[in-house]
């Protein structure tokens, strides 16, 4: 087995979920609260993820990446290394890649949460940053539980984003799933074999644990 | 003098309905304000209001020399800057916390230590000993009810609102609270404003009243005052007089009003503006029914009506007699009367109302 993939994967899935969780908390409090009226088209872009194909949200990440583009010319500036092919620029695709597997469950969470449980905090002089994490947050651990199973296990799992943004450099951008395809394409089927089992047995083990805390919840099946 | 809280605004709804709010409470220190009306009626928008949930479209409140709000200088104080205690009528409370954390919710800015005497007067102060721990899904409804009282009460707020607090309760727990309720209104000193549509509950907890109806406020006053002369016929459809009838006044003649409804002719005193017509309120308690129907021999009462009886239904220990005399008639007699009559639906009586019990509202 490709323990360097391994231990890559595992750690570009991390470092993606906290990033994601970060961003994701205020992100799906603004669209489980807000009464702007173009929200709809945040919530579209955020959930475009899910719907296109990996290999072109690759595609114009490479683009927006690179030297050409002012974000791609402004992190050159700034850091003196470019983004394509390199780890930092494989967990900036992560995150935009899985952000609807954090997002989701989070807005919809949050906005199920009691209203009259939230503006008694008010009243009582809780502010709105701290009522979020004394009344909503607790409320919807649920859901914060979900979206970092989802987010975290997307990211384990990615393969086409990927190879199209980080390539497949041992040690920096070469996934655990790259490292299948690999073994697959040499024909080593053995490696190839035991590494999917670990990847089916650590999806399978997440979800167990993941719908063994919510059993209690009252909507059995969804996730999201 | 500017009163202690004054209310003059308005909240427009998406749907097209708009709410007004008007109300003054003069005073500091401890009095009932009830907001009363129909359900629909606007009460808990009010209610809203005042603690800075709904944010009005015109006007301004003012509290004891601070503007809370204020439309044309788009000044809106959110309600942690009102220091308000807010009991909402679902309770609310927090089920991820105990009794004892729900009570020391809104206490983050003082000492641990602090924070545990004030839970442990609440505690006691509510009746709440040897609950702390539970969580609020282990508490009858009357202890909820407790708890949230005292969550709200635990700041020390200037103001308080009470949405409803007592309908989640059955019968007997609300007439129980009720008087315990007041009780401690009074003892705490704190200015209430409370939502009901229950009239009995309005008259035992209330000192003023403002009566709503269809998103406006159509009067408010004493609560005595209120309930003696409601100024138009909704206020006293609301208040549950329970005859309005409207007539033309005839004469007027030494004070003495005489309106005609239908065929009948009533009696009673002139309260100043009359023109061609009236509405005239009438309250249940205060018509007699009496089974001769000759002349009157050694009575004060001004009003004799022939009348037939339509109806007679029971109400606790009273008896509602509905009659007909040119025009309907409820009168509120005790069911002991009732039987010693021997009163019957169809029987032949006579009404009988003093001039002083008719109130006349002007109508043209």
């Amino acid at each position: 087995m490709d323990w360097q993939a391994i231990r890559l994967s595992l750690w570009l899935a991390s470092l993606t979920t906290v990033l994601l969780l970060v961003l994701g908390l205020p992100l799906a409090y603004w669209l489980a609260f807000s009464r702007r009226r173009w929200k709809f088209l945040v919530e579209a872009v955020v959930a475009m993820p899910l719907v296109l194909p990996p290999t072109v949200l690759g595609f114009y990440l490479l683009l927006a990446m690179g030297p050409r583009s002012p974000f791609g010319r402004g992190w050159e500036n700034l850091f003196g290394r470019t983004l394509p092919f390199s780890f930092e620029g494989l967990l900036i695709a992560s995150v935009l890649y899985s952000l609807p597997f954090m997002i989701q469950p989070l807005a919809s969470a949050f906005a199920a949460v009691d209203r009259g449980l939230i503006e008694a905090s008010w009243c009582l002089g809780v502010s709105r940053f701290r009522t979020f994490f004394r009344v909503i947050a607790p409320l919807s651990w649920a859901g914060i539980l979900t979206g970092i199973v989802l987010a975290f296990a997307h990211t384990l799992g990615e393969f086409g984003v990927v190879l199209m943004v980080g390539g497949n450099l041992p040690g920096r951008t070469r996934t655990v799933s790259i490292a299948i395809y690999d073994q697959v394409q040499a024909m080593d089927y053995g490696p190839a074999a035991r590494t999917a089992a670990l990847l089916l047995g650590v999806s399978f083990l997440v979800l167990t644990f993941t719908y063994a805390l919510r059993r209690h919840q009252r909507k059995p099946w969804t996730l999201i | 003098m500017d009163a202690h809280l004054t209310c003059r605004a308005e909240r427009r709804f998406a749907g097209g309905s708009t709410i007004e709010a008007t109300l003054q409470i003069p005073e500091p220190g401890f009095s009932v304000t009830v907001l009363f009306g129909p359900s629909g009626s606007g009460k808990t928008t009010v209610l809203r209001l005042l603690a800075g949930l709904e944010r009005a479209d015109t006007g301004s409140i003012r509290m004891g020399g601070t503007t809370w709000s204020d439309a044309n200088r788009g000044l809106h104080l959110p309600p942690q800057a009102r220091n308000l205690g807010f009991l909402p009528q679902a309770y609310s409370l927090f089920p991820h916390l105990s009794v004892a954390e729900n009570l020391a919710f809104g206490l983050a800015a003082q000492t641990v230590p602090e924070r545990a005497v004030r839970v442990a007067e609440l505690l006691k102060l509510l009746d709440l000993q040897g609950l702390a721990a539970r969580r609020p899904a282990e508490l009858s409804g009357g202890q909820q009810q407790r708890v949230a009282l005292g969550r709200a009460l635990a700041r020390r707020p200037g103001l308080l609102l009470l949405d409803e607090p007592l309908s989640a309760l059955d019968q007997p727990a609300q007439l129980r609270l009720r008087r315990e309720l007041r009780d401690l209104l009074r003892r705490l000193d704190i200015p209430t404003v409370l939502v009901t549509h229950d009239r009995a509950e309005a008259l035992h907890l209330g000192d003023r009243l403002v009566v709503m109806d269809q998103g406006r406020v159509c009067q408010s006053g004493e609560i005595q005052a209120v309930f003696d002369r409601p100024t138009d016929p909704a206020v006293a459809r609301i208040l549950g007089v329970e005859t309005v009838v409207r007539g033309q006044v005839e004469s007027i003649v030494e004070g003495l009003a005489t309106l005609r409804v239908g065929p009948a002719r009533i009696l009673a005193a002139d309260p100043g503006g009359l023109g061609h017509e009236a509405f005239a309120c009438i309250r249940g308690e205060d018509v007699a029914v009496e089974r001769s129907s000759g002349l009157a021999s050694g009575t004060t009462a001004r009003n004799r009506l022939p009348a037939r009886i339509t109806a007679l239904s029971p109400e606790g220990a009273l008896m509602r007699v509905s009659l007909d005399c040119g025009f309907p008639l409820a009168a509120l007699v005790t069911r002991q009367a009732c039987l010693d009559l021997g009163l019957s639906e169809g029987d032949q009586v006579c009404a009988i109302l003093k001039a002083a019990a008719v109130h006349l509202i002007p109508h043209d």
